[in-house]
């Protein structure tokens, strides 16, 4: 069970002065459950990437394989798919429009010809996930703070009960605060709720923290897919790319240059601390 | 999806026609269309044709975009082309039941066609090669003269030039919006007119919102570079007429005569 990427091309304003290749040949597969991060500058074909995924842009080339069946074939339901692949768009909370909160989140199981109660239900259920207060509810989305609106339009696509979340920059515009909240949330989708996540940010501090495996976009193509700390290594070709590793990374790489022996392969502030620490002498990794 | 709505569109290019001044083009299209309309024999329509055929060849805009302007008029060109073809009277030449054919229905018939299609295409040529800005701005100068009339012409061509700013960014916003709704399951294909009608409101409320928000943003940062109308108001570049201009005018004036001569003569 899985959604696969076969050679993907994508070619906008095909035929026109304005002719422009934003997907270049792309592949990769990503499993149930897992936590992928889609990285990319601005114009590398992230955002274009994501909308194959659910079907709203069809390929020029190449094909998409959900759970093994070509969503290109003949009679494909590609409503049903969008309610099984839920994307989440940027500054989704432009999307609102309902007078409440609450209808606003039943429009996506609405339109899957689910019975009022279902709706409701997994209205209400969203709603949790995402931490919203309840005493909310009846109030109009444009009543709400920024922070609680994106968490509103975010509740519309999981009141579907999608399979898979994708979320093209969630945290844009928000606080230090909304950010970790949102991406808390999104994280718990994932580990209690077995949600398969594909987070797209050109933040990798944000990334590094909470992914399992990162995809790197450039110029329409994936430049590197692999593990946080397998694609960190290729800092300096990040770098040429317009992205840049976390921080901590740089801090790694300058110790070991300078002849400290810590692991190359750290990729957060905590594994930092205790790998310090650790050849310190003090051994206090557990502490932190 | 539907970026391919051609309203005013601009086609990048680097042509002598790009390059000159909008009050020239304004001008040039106008005193075209004129002569459209003033043109009542097939030798002018040969010149007609010719000078339009300059015009596309030197403005470097390919062949496809200029026809594209046509398609919206299809309709209409075929109705009034068709009405004159076989309502009009004279000498018949063909007939079956009402409907005849007669030497001055094709004539008219022909001359209406062509007026109709250089009419589109010649002003096809002006947007595609003058930015909404430059136009506002060819305007704004052209029609100077209405202020002394109290006509606030700098702020029309102002509200002029920020609406069709606005409109490839209304595109856009659209469909993004189509394409999020979408993603939450909605279907604006399938159903009966109202129902189709009623799936409209997640896409209209929201572009409704996001277009008041981005006009009062637009508001508050014109305010806050001291914006205060027209008056008093210095332009960083000026239009001024070039030597290019001149002989545009020398071209249009020697068309122009041709076509009334032409006319006088046969």
């Amino acid at each position: 069970m899985s959604i696969k990427a076969v050679d993907l091309t994508y070619t906008y304003g095909a035929g026109t002065a304005f002719e422009q290749r934003a997907l270049r040949g792309v592949n990769f597969e990503i499993k149930d459950g897992e936590f992928v991060g889609l990285i990319g500058h601005t114009g590398s074909g992230k955002s274009t990437l994501i909308q194959h995924l659910n079907g709203l842009l069809k390929a020029t080339g190449g094909d998409i394989l959900y759970h093994g069946e070509s969503i290109y074939q003949e009679g494909y339901n590609l409503r049903a798919l969008r309610g099984k692949v839920g994307l989440v768009f940027q500054y989704p909370e432009y999307q609102l429009f309902e007078t409440d909160v609450f209808s606003d989140v039943c429009f996506g199981p609405r339109n899957l010809g689910l019975s009022q109660e279902e709706i409701e239900k997994r209205a209400r259920h969203a709603l949790r996930l995402v931490g919203f207060p309840e005493k909310l509810y009846g109030k109009s989305p444009f009543e709400l703070s920024g922070g609680q609106k994106r968490r509103v339009a975010i509740a519309g696509v999981l009141a579907m009960r999608p399979e898979m979340m994708i979320l093209d920059e969630p945290t844009a515009g928000l606080d230090p605060k909304g950010r970790d909240e949102i991406l808390g949330q999104i994280e718990r989708l994932n580990r209690q709720h077995g949600l398969t996540i594909l987070l797209v940010s050109h933040s990798m501090e944000d990334v590094a923290r909470y992914v399992d495996r990162i995809m790197v976009m450039n110029h329409g193509e994936l430049a590197f897919d692999g593990a946080p700390r397998e694609v960190f290594r290729h800092y300096r070709e990040l770098e040429a790319m317009g992205l840049a590793a976390p921080q901590i990374t740089y801090i790694v790489q300058e110790l070991r240059e300078r002849g400290v022996p810590v692991d190359d392969s750290i990729t957060t502030v905590k594994e930092a601390a205790a790998a310090i620490l650790g050849l310190l002498g003090k051994g206090g990794g557990e502490e932190t | 999806m539907i970026r391919d709505i051609t309203i005013g569109q601009y086609y990048p290019a680097d042509s002598p026609i790009h390059r000159l001044d909008p009050r020239t083009k304004l001008f040039g299209t106008l005193v075209y269309i004129v002569s459209l309309f003033f043109a009542d024999n097939l030798w002018c329509y040969g010149a007609a044709t010719l000078f339009l055929a300059a015009a596309v060849r030197i403005s470097r805009v390919p062949f496809r975009f200029i026809v594209r302007g046509l398609k919206a008029v299809v309709f209409l060109l075929l109705i009034s082309v068709s009405f004159n073809l076989f309502l009009t009277d004279g000498r018949v030449l063909w007939q079956a039941g009402f409907l005849k054919i007669t030497d001055a229905g094709l004539r008219l018939a022909l001359f209406m066609g062509l007026r109709l299609a250089y009419l589109v295409i010649g002003s096809s040529i002006m947007t595609l090669t003058t930015t909404p800005n430059q136009l506002a701005d060819g305007l704004e100068k052209s029609l100077g003269f209405l202020n002394r009339a109290r006509v606030p012409v700098h702020e029309i061509s102002m509200m002029m030039s920020i609406a069709l700013r606005f409109i490839p960014i209304l595109v856009e916003e659209t469909d993004k919006i189509m394409k999020a709704q979408m993603a939450r399951g909605a279907d604006f294909e399938s159903g009966n007119v109202i129902r189709r009608a009623k799936s409209m409101i997640p896409i209209l409320v929201p572009l409704f919102v996001s277009a008041f928000r981005r006009a009062t943003d637009l508001a508050m940062a014109m305010e806050a570079r001291c914006y205060r109308g027209g008056e008093g108001r210095t332009k960083m570049k000026p239009l001024q007429y070039e030597r290019r201009d001149g002989f545009a005018y020398a071209v249009l004036l020697a068309y122009l005569a041709a076509v009334i001569a032409l006319r006088l003569i046969w």
